[in-house]
């Protein structure tokens, strides 16, 4: 399933980590799999065990997976798809807020797609000034 | 283990009938790491490995393993003791079956592992009743690396174990390698002129271009820290030095300026807006571009 590409100039242990949750994305791994373990996964594919463990302990921080002492490395629940919609569910109600209010100033409904845009062009024209 | 490493050299110097073989080589292998030793033939890796066993003294630095002097002839027996070698010669006695070499070398280990010796027979497919001598070079350097393992070593030193080895061969010793690594924690110090091998299983490397060190530290980090940056300009590319930290090497071609820097890119980004390029490319570089863009070309 994981097929890191040593002569790329991208870090193993980025490529695992992308390529693991890709396979989640994907539902080819789902909340609750286990991961293969650090030493057969290291020598399946024939890369260093260190690279191995040091994705594992970085898809744990992103809390993509969990590491249960002496058990393995398992799939958490469905951290990332959860993580994204509960974020966009939060902004959807600053939006809905926002809106209301403008709409009662008597804002037309272009009015305030064009104050929206405007604004995200301003961030990004910083963003470029910035980097 | 000193500060973590088992390996560490000190502007290492070797002088042989008035030919500097090393001028100030220094590195610091971490334990537990798989360190890529790489340089082009001639450039001084054995003489290292040959220093750090004690079968060479060198002409001025320092070089300890487990902390203890290579130079002293009693600290050598120690680590020795504590090191398994594969070196270009194998060690192999010709007259010898493989079952008999696995004998005699364990005769010398009092933490031989017999359990390792069978899996290993059986894994690397040996035959334990076949001459030494019928064996091909993959096969030796099989054998020669189950005597290494089997010892109980907590450092393995290996002088280019995969040169003249067929891919499948090649492959079985990097997995064995890696395997072994996983389960002893056993620190992996190997050289080698073949840039996969090193970028697929080393955590660690050095770079190092006639007895120098060119360049080291973990793989990942210049991985990520190594870009290729091409400026391009709307006359010639000018003749223009850096001042940011970091950069490499700068070519100059036509319109062009390629720039490596081993700091990112931010540093050169900025520093070349002051020559006014009308555009900027990035990309990451791989081991290879490192190892032929800081090893000099030209003998």
């Amino acid at each position: 399933m994981f097929r890191p590409n040593a002569a790329s100039g991208v870090p193993i242990y980025l490529q695992l980590m992308e390529q693991v949750k890709h396979a989640i994305e994907t539902g080819a791994l789902r909340a609750g799999d286990q991961l293969p373990g650090i030493r057969p996964l290291a020598e399946e594919l024939v890369i260093n065990p260190n690279t191995v463990a040091k994705a594992y302990r970085e898809l744990e921080h992103d809390g993509v997976i969990e590491l249960r002492h002496g058990a393995g490395a398992f799939v958490t629940g469905a951290a990332r798809e959860k993580k994204l919609t509960d974020r966009l569910r939060a902004g959807q109600a600053i939006v809905a807020a926002a809106v209301d209010k403008l709409r009662a100033r008597g804002v037309t409904e272009a009015e305030i797609r064009r104050l929206v845009e405007a604004e995200l062009t301003r961030l990004t024209v910083k963003g470029d000034q910035r980097g | 283990m000193a500060d973590g490493f088992v390996i560490e050299t000190a502007d290492l110097r070797k002088t042989y009938d008035g030919i500097d073989a090393l001028r100030g080589l220094t590195v610091s292998v971490p334990t537990g790491s798989i360190y890529g030793f790489l340089g082009r033939t001639g450039a001084g890796k054995t003489t290292t490995i040959k220093i750090l066993l004690g079968m060479a003294r060198p002409t001025a630095g320092r070089a300890s393993v487990f902390g203890l002097p290579a130079h002293s002839p009693t600290a050598s027996v120690d680590i020795r003791r504590r090191t398994g070698f594969v070196g270009d010669e194998k060690g192999l006695y010709d007259a010898m079956t493989v079952r008999g070499m696995i004998r005699h070398t364990a005769s010398f280990y009092p933490q031989w592992s017999r359990e390792l010796e069978e899996q290993y027979l059986r894994r690397f497919d040996l035959g334990a009743e076949r001459g030494i001598k019928t064996l091909s070079r993959g096969m030796r350097t099989k054998l020669a690396l189950l005597l290494a393992l089997c010892r109980g070593a907590d450092l393995l030193v290996l002088d280019e174990p995969t040169t003249g080895l067929d891919p499948a061969a090649t492959e079985d010793v990097l997995q064995a390698l890696v395997g072994h690594a996983a389960d002893h924690g056993t620190t992996v110090f190997f050289s080698s002129h073949q840039l996969t091998d090193v970028e697929q299983i080393a955590d660690h490397v050095a770079i190092i271009d006639r007895g120098r060190t060119a360049v080291t530290g973990a793989l990942d980090d210049l991985r990520q820290n190594y870009r290729r940056i091409q400026l391009v300009f709307d006359g010639d590319a000018p003749a223009y030095t850096f001042q940011v930290k970091g950069v490499e090497r700068v070519k100059r071609s036509g319109r062009v300026m390629t720039v490596l820097s081993s700091a990112g890119i931010d540093g050169v980004l900025g520093e070349a807006r002051q020559l006014n390029p009308v555009s900027t490319d990035s990309a990451p570089v791989t081991l290879k571009d490192i190892f032929l863009d800081t090893v000099a070309v030209e003998d």
